[in-house]
């Protein structure tokens, strides 16, 4: 037990020995392990067991162990259904629209730091990169939508587009405060500086974000909810009124993309949220460089992770869904102002302080 | 190569992965699911009645301004941004420069707001 304990950060120290094209290779393994993996994760915890407690009802019970395996079981249908283009559709669009939001959620999991050296790419301008890659995601939906020479698709790609229009600045704003107070673009450095930091004097904890920009953290996470397109700001979904949306045309795996997608970055999206506000993969008590953080480093991300997500999946099984009007109204007149209200404030704070 | 360059080759290599995994498991299904052609399965979906007019039909989109504006705050985001970084440095001086700007960019959100054009109409 001892050997294997005293073994298991060297191996991860080991990586960093490799050649890079080596280093590259086992990365791109266990990220496109990880993306199916979080989406199943997300799908069963959440979407479909934490769901049904919130309705009073059980769920899916019959595949595997309390229904464990009922999202691989769709997951092996969707691969035998049949594979449609609409007629009047623009097939190379609507062809590569999947692809182009699953190469966005692909992108994210680049820049995500769980530990010191764990991490795909160490990018300088990382939380600028995250939120420029995450709107990949939106024209891959346009794409769907208009390349679908459907009606309802068309007015879901076009719900999605002014979705994001509102919601992309209260995102890229609430997270300027963070980059005030660490001081930096880069992720890795975001983590340090929350570990390094100190609560009032006492730095046993380090110091996570999310106590002197908790209004920022709020404001994240509602627009990471409309980023996703989840309930309750899932209009360019809403499958009661234009049945489901974008996603209309599509069968098979190439719906499930747009589903792996979602959820994988969900996942990602919760992941950016604790580096920046909670403090990353950082265990107070330790050596920021220390080995041992490489393989904490994840199990302590996988925590938070599910715990961020928990939130974003009781707003989507709390609250109905939004009018266009209030979903606009929501952002440019409450989001927007105390988003600039919180760069403000906290700029004079850096300075006077 | 640069570290630099070099960081953002693996951010290619990445999509590229995406790709090949799209690609693999759409090969894959091909291997496995059935093609029986047949005209009704190509008709565009609309809840069950056949399709009137074309799918591409003009509509009010109804956000244009809503699209100049995000425009424009997107654009002065990014010279928030680069000053948020080196807030440290410029201290005083560089804390009243980007109170006046965000003060007029607020004056024009209050403008728009005051004009109505932040009703969804």
């Amino acid at each position: 037990m001892i050997a294997v304990l005293s073994s298991a950060p060297s191996a991860v120290g080991v990586l960093a020995d490799l050649s890079y094209w080596q280093q590259t290779v086992i990365k791109a393994g266990v990220v496109a392990v990880v993306i199916p993996t979080a989406a199943l994760i997300l799908g069963y915890v959440f979407l479909l067991k934490m769901m049904s407690f919130v309705q009073s009802r059980l769920g899916p019970m019959e595949a595997g162990p309390h229904g464990t395996l009922q999202l691989l079981a769709d997951g092996l249908k969707f691969l035998q259904k049949e594979d449609i283009f609409p007629e009047k559709s623009d097939r190379f669009v609507f062809a590569a629209a999947p692809v182009m939001v699953l190469v966005s959620t692909f992108l994210l999991y680049v820049a995500l730091p769980v530990g010191p050296d764990a991490v795909v790419s160490d990018l300088d301008a990382g939380v600028f990169y995250v939120l420029a890659v995450s709107s990949l995601s939106v024209v891959g939906i346009l794409m769907a939508g208009w390349a679908s020479a459907n009606k309802y698709a068309l007015i879901g790609g076009l719900r999605a587009a002014g979705q994001l229009i509102a919601y992309e600045l209260p995102l890229v704003l609430a997270v300027v405060g963070v980059i005030i107070q660490a001081g930096t673009l880069n992720l890795q450095g975001i983590v340090l500086a929350q570990a390094n930091g100190e609560i009032f004097g006492w730095g046993a904890i380090g110091f996570p974000y999310i106590f002197t920009q908790f209004a920022g953290f709020l404001i994240f996470l509602i627009a990471i909810q409309a980023e996703l397109t989840q309930p309750p700001f899932d209009m360019p979904v809403a499958e009661s009124e234009i049945v489901g949306g974008y996603q209309v045309e599509y069968t098979g795996f190439r719906f499930l993309f747009f589903f792996m997608g979602e959820f994988g970055t969900a996942f990602v999206f919760a992941g950016i949220a604790s580096v920046l506000f909670l403090g990353g993969w950082y265990v107070p008590g330790f050596d920021v460089d220390s080995n041992w953080l490489n393989l904490l480093g994840p199990i302590v991300m996988l925590v938070k992770i599910m715990a961020v997500s928990f939130l974003v999946f009781w707003f989507r099984f709390t609250y109905p869904r939004f009018r266009e009007d209030q979903l606009q109204k929501l952002a440019w007149k409450v989001l927007i102002p105390v988003a600039l209200a919180n760069i403000v404030i906290t700029g004079i704070l850096k300075v006077a302080v | 190569m640069s570290d630099f360059l070099r960081s953002y080759l693996t951010v290619g290599l990445f999509g590229g992965l995406a790709v090949l995994m799209a690609v693999l498991i759409l090969g894959l299904g091909k291997v496995l699911r059935p093609t029986r052609a047949q005209r009704q399965k190509y008709i565009s979906y609309e809840s069950g009645v056949d399709p009137v007019g074309d799918g591409w039909e003009q509509s009010n989109i109804r956000y244009y301004i809503f699209a100049l504006l995000f425009v424009m705050f997107d654009i002065e985001i990014v010279f928030i941004f680069a000053w948020a970084i080196r807030l440290e440095a410029f201290g005083f001086f560089g804390l009243v420069e980007m109170a006046i700007f965000i003060f007029i960019l607020l004056l024009g959100l209050l403008y728009a707001w005051r004009k109505r054009v932040l009703r969804w109409v």
